[in-house]
């Protein structure tokens, strides 16, 4: 649980390659839990480790690495999913203190966190210059669960609505200055896209040795054979991506496009392999309790969740086209 | 090529639209999370003539047309790819008898399939023969006027909920197709036993059963055809129902585009619809386009049947692979249209792509499709 999380806080004070290294793991046994434990590391916790104080660091790391306190990210609302800087949740300054009050929506960890990275709105600003970000334990009064989904896959990672009503937050767990908030979320996702990558090459790793398993235990004629081979050479091609964006990462590099190329690459692969490997375990994959199945309804949120490939594809067109 | 559906086909298409937007679509998501077998909506299509589609009226249908039946599946798909299976595997268990039926068989066992009063089904696969079909084990063996069946047939569509099935044995000695025999089996005199339900990915309210036979006794006077001829039957029904399947497969991809479209219009990002951004008028374009293209290969493959075409195996086999494979991936792509809602049972798309897997699948994976057109090609 505290893989990003440095030694002296705690942590194992490992790198960006060996969490996407860890989440493919995880992923390749149990995309559930692979998320779990990624939404956990990248965005409910690397907020706080790359732009708490030092007490905040001290007072919340300890707990996050040791796995007392599950971590969570609450960004999204009913009317604001891709255009994040449309937020509406409000952040009313009061002594020492913040109220919060709004909806967020599809949170992953949803009633299991120990606290959640909350975003909203402290400026007059109604674009990204007004937002902040706010370290909001679970327990704190007027904050509630609202509508958990029923989802298509994933269904071992609760997803659902957070209602907050009036809750009142001390002004030292506001993380970053006013109006730092929509840097933090951006931030958080870019990293947060090489655990979703990681998440992806774990259910397509599982969709090929699956597929190979049974090819090998029932025969096969080449058209399976060819469509084994794109897809081993696709799971290759999408992890070397994805190692290069967390090696940038790792380094310190600009990691942005990077970042969003993988997501893409990865999930659609994820996406298509599985689809692939069902196709290709006929009958026998689509029944219930089959893994076939469930990786076909797994992946398909990795290419929603994040950041939508549709905003993946914005970022990356942007940061090639921006000047010079 | 342009068809022109009969003013009596347009007739029977809007009667269907509007019992399927005023009965079956209000029911589609809880048939789905209950996994539970509509009867009510088998009683709806059997009182309004729907499942009489498949038979001529001499039989005591009101079509026998595959185009018709294509339209039909088409209209329900769009609403509940569960629903439209009650149609398209009452032609399918029905087709056996029609194609191979004597005079005297169809007369006998198609008026109770047309009225609604029986319904059909189709057992070919078994646990050990999928797209082999001809390596089959289930025996039937002749004593006297009567033949004894034993053997397990499995994903068996409405297998539990069928009064009449239609079942593929061998009779002759060899373990391969040439030995291979049809038999209809009712259900009061030659009765089966479930031995399971599957729980699936889609079409859940659809019964998928492993079927047991066990010294099921069936007078020979319900073997269909010759002996020997059941695997040619088996191919030739196949070729008929396929189109069955791409109208199926175009059935749901429009479902889910119907309600995608309108979502993206009013769907408020960045202070404007969603669908006035590019990225997402291209994926619009693309699927339509899909759709289209996979309309008229099924809408030609239908017309091929009917007119029993020398390439009606071919087309229909690009039908049933071009229009399946176009819904996985129209649907995959309704629900990344949708986002985050399009993920959640609280909208119908996920369920429509759930549905949309299985047409890739079943009545010949799309593997077999292409062996059945490289095939034709290289004859």
């Amino acid at each position: 649980m505290g893989v990003l999380i440095p030694r002296e806080y705690g942590g194992a004070g490992l790198d960006a390659l060996a969490f996407s290294i860890c989440i493919e793991e995880l992923a390749q046994a149990c995309a559930s839990t692979a998320v779990i434990v990624d939404v956990h590391t990248s965005v409910g916790t690397e907020p706080i480790l790359l732009f708490g104080d030092e007490e905040q660091k001290r007072r919340w790391l300890p707990r996050l690495a040791k796995g007392e306190l599950l971590g969570a990210f609450a960004l999204s609302e009913p009317s604001s999913g891709s255009d994040a800087a449309s937020l509406k949740t409000s952040a009313r300054r009061d002594g020492d203190a913040y109220v919060l009050s709004g909806t967020k929506v599809f949170i992953t960890n949803i009633g299991h966190a120990g606290l959640y990275i909350v975003f909203a709105r402290t400026g007059a600003d109604e674009r990204a210059a007004g937002i902040s970000a706010f370290i909001v334990p679970a327990g704190t009064d007027g904050l509630r669960v609202g509508q958990v989904f029923h989802k298509m896959g994933l269904h071992g990672s609760p997803t659902g609505e957070l209602v907050l009503d009036d809750v009142r937050v001390p002004a030292a767990n506001r993380l970053g200055a006013e109006g730092q908030g929509f840097t933090v979320a951006m931030r958080a996702l870019d990293s947060g896209r090489i655990g979703i990558s990681g998440q992806a090459l774990g259910i397509a790793r599982a969709a090929v040795d699956e597929t190979r398993a049974t090819m090998r235990e029932r025969g096969h004629d080449q058209g399976d054979d060819f469509t084994l081979a794109d897809m081993a050479a696709r799971l290759e091609s999408a992890r070397l991506l994805a190692y290069h964006a967390a090696w940038r990462c790792s380094r310190g590099l600009r990691f942005t496009r990077e970042a969003s190329m993988s997501k893409l690459h990865c999930t659609d692969t994820a996406m298509r392999l599985a689809i692939d490997a069902l196709q290709i375990a006929g009958e026998d994959g689509a029944v219930s309790g089959s893994p076939f199945e469930r990786h076909v309804r797994d992946a398909k949120a990795l290419q929603i969740y994040e950041g939508s490939n549709q905003v993946q594809r914005v970022v990356i067109a942007r940061e090639l086209l921006r000047a010079g | 090529m342009d068809f022109e559906f009969s003013a009596e086909q347009v007739a029977i298409r809007d009667t269907i639209r509007e019992l399927v937007q005023d009965r079956v679509a209000p029911r589609a998501a809880e048939i789905d999370e209950k996994s539970e077998y509509p009867k009510d909506i088998e009683r709806l299509f059997a009182d309004n003539g729907i499942l009489g589609i498949p038979f001529p009226e001499e039989y005591g249908g009101i079509s026998g047309s595959s185009v018709t039946i294509c339209m039909g599946i088409e209209e329900i798909a769009k609403a509940c790819a569960s629903s439209s299976l009650i149609l398209a595997v009452q032609a399918l268990g029905s087709y056996p008898i029609l194609v191979a039926g004597s005079e005297e068989q169809k007369k006998r066992l198609c008026p109770p399939l047309a009225s609604g009063e029986k319904v059909a089904a189709y057992a070919l696969s078994e646990p050990g023969s999928g797209s082999d079909a001809g390596a089959m084990k289930t025996s039937a063996k002749r004593y006297g006027n009567e033949y004894v069946l034993n053997g397990t047939k499995q994903f068996i569509t409405h297998g539990s909920v069928a009064s009449t099935l239609v079942v593929f044995a061998q009779t002759g000695g060899g373990e391969d197709h040439r030995g291979v025999s049809a038999f209809v089996l009712e259900r009061e005199t030659s009765p089966w036993t479930v031995s399971k339900i599957e729980h699936k990915l889609g079409i859940r309210g659809s019964p998928t059963a492993q079927i047991v036979l066990e010294d099921v006794k069936v007078p020979a006077s319900n073997r269909l055809g010759e002996e020997g001829a059941g695997f040619k039957l088996a191919l030739a029904v196949l070729d008929r129902s396929r189109p069955g399947i791409g109208a199926q497969a175009l059935g749901i991809a429009e479902g889910a585009f119907d309600y995608a479209l309108n979502y993206v219009k009013e769907r408020q990002q960045f202070g404007q619809p969603i669908s006035s951004f590019q990225g997402i008028q291209f994926m619009l374009a693309d699927i339509a386009t899909q759709i289209e293209a996979s309309r008229h290969l099924v809408y030609l493959a239908a017309t091929k049947v009917d007119a029993k075409a020398p390439d009606l195996t071919k087309i229909a086999a690009m039908a049933k692979l071009f229009a399946s494979d176009m819904a996985m991936g129209v649907t995959t792509d309704c629900v990344q249209l949708l986002g985050g809602y399009g993920y959640i049972s609280d909208y119908p798309v996920e369920r429509m792509m759930r549905d949309a897997k299985i047409t890739q699948i079943y009545e010949g994976t799309n593997q077999i499709q292409r062996v059945v057109i490289a095939r034709a090609l290289l004859r």
